[in-house]
């Protein structure tokens, strides 16, 4: 079952005179073990829509179900909120633990699962991050780097075995090569899990990369969802809403204009190269 | 979830009262504490109003911030009222019933001590929602200069003000992640007993803690790679004059204090 998202608006500090709405009318659904990206401008409402998804707000109007359970009730709004795995920008706001272990286990803790099913659960996920489990129980979370810690607070989520894994902008402050090592992670942990990613990101790169789907918000509505051939085709309109179109794209564009024969789609680094290998050959 | 909590209560603006300097302002402010310390019978309190009044209409505040004002003693003040009625044993027994005993001086010392702590708390919140916290630590740092003869460290203790009221809105803002962050791992602040609860709250305090150091540290880092060494030969952005509704300010607090003590002599 899917996640299905009704009719949804939001509004800030509702009924006073600062009332600014954030999300208008939003309908979308999330099919299981879909990838979704999610982009916008700073502003759009993209963090408001992600903590709608799991309860964490509350919208004005409409509603949002997670597999049947709708958010807007209390008493189902726990059980949505166990099949949805989130995890915001930066690792800082979650470690808390005393070891890297005892951190990853919170939400399974927290789940009431019995301590033997905790470990293995903490165990499984941080090895599916890449982190060694054993040495996991003697480190600090406050030790470990930057990418390390990215690691453990995303083994943290997914110890929960999210059925829908929501992803705030999970390559913000890395440099590329960590931003690809988070993405190629998400991409395994999606395989290995089967799970669904809705994730947020200002990167059209890396969205391009992963997303099957692609939803665009501006000013609180949805502007554009497609396929990324489709979303990405409409150079004009994201240009318009003060978006880019990826890398390759505005290179394809330029060489377009100095009368190269580009076709189309080619929105990813890969696709870009072939067509680049066979033109060369070619010539 | 946090951000019903207001911090500093100051109420933009450009009246006369906003525009005085931050020293006077502080200076004022204890003189008319003293003022209300030398009320000794209860009209003189009228004028006090009408000073509170002045001030608030000047400064163009909505006089019910004024109620607001007196919500922390919600409290204490009917307390406070309540045994001054009840414990004080002097003048004409007006009431003896079971084990009440009330005096004419009960009731009048239970009218003065309320009167004297709203309005000590009434006046002096003028001060707070007239003034930024900035412009107030730029006074405070500018009034205790002549401790630093006795080498107390007034600039560093300004700067700490500072930095501290900086970083109030950008905690807030960080405790709130925390908790959605820890909310979505499926932990539960609001069942259990007070322990419990307690206990529950330290997913989001540590991070937080462990943060603000970070934050500090980043500070530290981001102030010294500006030259900043400490208060000696520092010049100001905003350089605080004493322009001439300072001096009319003073005169009129001091007509203030001044009728207080006449009215008490010759009129009351």
């Amino acid at each position: 079952m899917p996640i299905v998202v009704e009719k949804l608006s939001y509004t800030y500090m509702q009924n006073t005179a600062n009332a600014h709405t954030a999300l208008d009318d939003i309908s979308f659904t999330v099919g299981d073990s879909e990838f979704i990206g999610l982009i916008g401008h700073t502003g759009s409402g993209k963090s408001t829509l992600i903590q709608q998804l799991n309860g964490l707000m509350q919208p004005t109007s409409g509603r949002v179900l997670v597999d049947g359970y709708d958010m807007n009730d209390k008493k189902q709004r726990a059980k949505g909120r166990a099949l949805i795995g989130m995890a915001f920008q930066y690792p800082d706001y979650q470690l808390f633990d005393s070891t890297v272990f005892a951190d990853v286990s919170f939400g399974p803790r927290n789940m009431k699962l019995d301590e033997a099913e905790v470990k293995r659960l903490a165990a499984e996920a941080l090895e599916l991050v890449g982190l060694d489990p054993a040495e996991m129980m003697e480190k600090s979370p406050f030790e470990l780097s930057g990418g390390q810690k990215r690691r453990a607070a995303l083994a943290g989520i997914i110890a929960m075995r999210p059925k829908y894994l929501v992803l705030d902008e999970p390559m913000a402050g890395l440099d590329p090569g960590g931003r690809r090592d988070v993405l190629e992670l998400i991409a395994r942990l999606r395989a290995e899990l089967g799970c669904a990613v809705i994730m947020v990101s200002h990167s059209m790169d890396d969205i391009a990369r992963s997303a099957e789907r692609i939803i665009v918000l501006n000013n609180g509505r949805i502007r554009m969802i497609g396929t990324p051939e489709q979303v990405f085709a409409d150079t004009a309109e994201l240009t318009e809403i003060g978006l880019d179109v990826p890398k390759p794209m505005q290179l394809a564009a330029m060489l377009k204009q100095r009368g190269a024969a580009v076709p189309d789609g080619l929105y990813t680094e890969e696709s870009f190269i072939e067509w680049l290998g066979r033109a060369v050959k070619h010539a | 979830m946090l951000n019903d909590i207001t911090l500093g209560q100051y109420l933009p603006g450009n009246s006369a009262v906003h525009r005085l300097d931050p020293r006077t302002k502080i200076l004022l402010m204890i003189a008319y504490i003293v003022a209300i310390f030398l009320v000794e019978k209860m009209p003189a309190f009228i004028i006090i109003a009408a000073f509170i009044l002045a001030v608030t209409l000047t400064a163009r505040i909505p006089l019910n911030y004024l109620l607001k004002a007196l919500k922390p003693l919600r409290f204490i003040l009917p307390l406070m009222f309540l045994f001054n009625l009840l414990l004080v044993r002097k003048g004409n027994l007006l009431v003896d019933w079971w084990i009440i005993k009330i005096y004419d001086e009960g009731i009048k010392n239970a009218f003065f001590i309320v009167l004297r702590l709203s309005t000590l708390v009434v006046g002096t919140s003028l001060l707070t929602l007239t003034t930024t916290p900035i412009a107030l630590t730029d006074g405070l740092e500018k009034l205790m200069a002549p401790l630093k003869l006795i080498k107390f460290p007034v600039h560093e203790l300004a700067m700490m003000m500072t930095i501290a009221l900086r970083f109030i809105p950008t905690l807030i803002e960080e405790a709130d992640k925390i908790q959605k962050a820890q909310l979505a791992r499926g932990a539960d602040f609001e069942s259990g007993n007070v322990i419990k609860r307690a206990k529950a709250m330290l997913p989001v305090l540590i991070p937080l803690i462990v943060n603000s150091f970070r934050h500090a540290g980043e500070l530290a880092m981001a102030m010294e790679s500006r030259c900043y060494h400490g208060g000696e030969g520092r010049t100001r952005m905003r350089v605080l004059k004493l322009q001439w509704g300072d001096l009319a300010a003073a005169l009129i607090t001091g007509a203030l204090i001044a009728a207080i003590l006449l009215s008490q002599r010759f009129l009351f």
